[in-house]
């Protein structure tokens, strides 16, 4: 390699390989060494107190009721939340895609508009709507004969509260993303299926799905990560209540970190969370691929 | 039979484009009520006396400018500096040779599963001993580089012809200026994606400045919004004020450039 070619990539290489190495894997591995030591707030004054424990904030946090409490609601979020924004970024993108639809970048811009919002501010417009007495939600319902709902104050809909939040929020980015797998479809495919006299049904099952594959699995992956994140609903509408409905692995992480000071537990907890991800991931993938061969 | 069909259609798009908007309309519509005026039965959705005396209150005794100018400042910062970064790491990856690349490009790919919450609690410890913990360079530093963008910029200019490199080569341009006269106006339209995506996720993120900035008066706008203070605010009316200021920005930046940030979308999602 010449001296020319050596500075070259020095200088382009050189901060964000610094940076990266500097704020992201230093930071990975500090956290997994942090996750065996008992780091506390003491330790926060001078490091040193800090002991190395072993394994034993793993063991911990399956002992720790909280922890599975938030796994349950973390997965509750994922796996009601997950495919239910899915289903309904795939409707909208179906819709959208119709030939006879007119108006089309008007409707696109409107179910996409949630998407670039503030996730904290429209919590703080949705804590609002699901208000009992006052919130816009309540009064629908009530027009439909419904009694008014406690939806925040209630451990049964509290979460799913936080599904409805989230599912209005994002389903307008997959939705994107469906248009365009929806667009890659090769027309010939859906002439020859209704030559083959398939219906609209028919069609969708036989090649939109199909066809679909591989957009789905990449949805389905961005949004189960994202969902996994969980923390700024219920941060900022319930902060994890009523009793612990909403307590998310973030939020718990958060508490335990940042509030508590307990840095070691909470980095434990972090790398639980990834490992959850990163097997949740691998699943997903090997489903997929079953399912396609 | 198809004239019903398409009446159908455009009910059901409507029907939703009606719920999509209506929690947006009502926060706007709610923030132009006066005191008190939301917490009445039956909600109103439209503000009887339409008045500015919430922005008013923001603006004056709440001071909201500060938060605004905190946000402004930390997105564009991060916004160029990690452009500047991202765009020279992601053209060295594209067109340089050199031992080890495609293992290293390999290895931050990988990289991405790990969710950013791994790496907040020694970070945090690190800035505090470094005492920028309440600074602006503390809440950018994690921005600083984004594996993303790199991604993003490196298929981008794997696109650019390497002849076209050659020929400024062979004119007498070095390295640098090969950089930034040949390749960054070639990839304007991947920059400003890039640019809308880093500027909105700086503006909206939450967790880590609300962990760095434990000072007031450096809070962001979503910190300042969610802050425990906020959340005592009876008024229904002002917050709905602040969180117009806090999404109005990201929105009109959405619409002027809306092009460039959908199509930013479907090229993260044609990975290969």
């Amino acid at each position: 390699m010449n001296e020319r070619k050596t500075y070259a990539l020095v200088v382009f290489l050189g901060p964000a390989l610094t940076a990266i190495g500097l704020f992201f894997f230093l930071p990975v591995l500090a956290a997994l060494v942090l996750s065996f030591t008992d780091f506390d707030i003491y330790a926060l004054g001078n490091f040193r107190v800090a002991r190395f424990v072993g394994l034993r904030n793993y063991v911990q946090i399956f002992q720790d009721p909280l922890f599975w409490t938030a796994l349950k609601n973390t997965l509750y979020f994922l796996c009601v939340g997950g495919p239910l924004s899915i289903a309904v970024s795939l409707g909208a993108a179906l819709l959208l895609n119709a030939k006879m639809v007119r108006w089309k970048p008007f409707f696109r811009l409107v179910y996409f508009a949630p998407v670039v919002t503030t996730l904290v501010a429209v919590a703080v417009v949705w804590r609002f709507i699901y208000h009992p007495r006052f919130g816009l939600l309540n009064y629908v319902l009530g027009l439909a004969g419904i009694s008014p709902l406690d939806w925040l104050g209630d451990p049964h809909l509290a979460m799913p509260a936080m599904i409805l939040l989230a599912v209005w929020k994002n389903f307008g980015y997959n939705m994107i993303i469906f248009i365009a797998g929806l667009q890659n479809i090769p027309t010939s495919l859906y002439e020859a299926a209704s030559i083959d006299g398939a219906g609209f049904w028919q069609q969708f099952r036989s090649v939109t799905l199909p066809q679909l594959a591989p957009t789905t699995l990449f949805v389905t992956i961005i949004t189960m990560i994202g969902y996994f994140q969980f923390f700024a609903e219920p941060y900022v509408m319930t902060q994890g209540g009523p009793l612990n409905s909403t307590l998310s692995i973030v939020l718990l992480m958060y508490q335990q970190g940042f509030r508590w000071w307990s840095m070691g537990y909470a980095a434990a907890l972090a790398f639980v969370l990834f490992l959850i991800i990163l097997a949740a991931s691998f699943v997903q993938t090997r489903l997929q691929r079953g399912r396609a061969d | 039979m198809r004239a019903l069909k398409t009446l159908a259609l455009h009910a059901l798009l409507l029907l939703l484009a009606a719920v999509t908007m209506a929690p947006l309309v009502w926060m706007v519509a709610a923030s132009f009520m006066t005191g008190g005026e939301a917490s009445t039965f039956p909600p109103p959705f439209l503000p009887s006396r339409p008045t500015v005396e919430q922005y008013v209150e923001l603006f004056t005794r709440l001071d909201v400018t500060h938060y605004i100018v905190n946000s402004a400042i930390l997105s564009l910062s991060v916004t160029l500096l990690s452009l500047l970064v991202n765009s020279m790491a992601g053209y060295a990856f594209a067109k340089y040779r050199f031992a080890g690349r495609d293992r290293i490009f390999r290895l931050l790919i990988a990289s991405m599963v790990i969710p950013a919450q791994v790496t907040m609690l020694p970070l945090f410890l690190m800035l505090n001993k470094m005492g920028l913990v309440n600074t602006y360079f503390g809440v950018l530093i994690p921005g600083l580089a984004s594996i993303f963008g790199i991604f993003l910029i490196r298929q981008y200019a794997l696109s650019v012809p390497d002849s076209l490199i050659e020929a400024a080569r062979m004119d007498g341009a070095g390295d640098f200026r090969i950089y930034w006269s040949v390749i960054l106006p070639l990839c304007k339209p991947i920059l400003i994606t890039l640019a809308i995506f880093t500027f909105m996720g700086t503006w909206n993120d939450f967790l880590w400045p609300l962990i760095i900035m434990t000072d007031d008066a450096m809070y962001t706008l979503p910190v300042a919004l969610a802050s425990p203070a906020g959340e005592h605010v009876e008024d229904t009316e002002l917050m709905m004020a602040g969180a117009v200021m806090t999404v109005l920005p990201v929105m009109l930046l959405f619409l002027a450039l809306q092009k460039y940030y959908i199509s930013g979308i479907t090229a993260g999602s044609v990975k290969e």
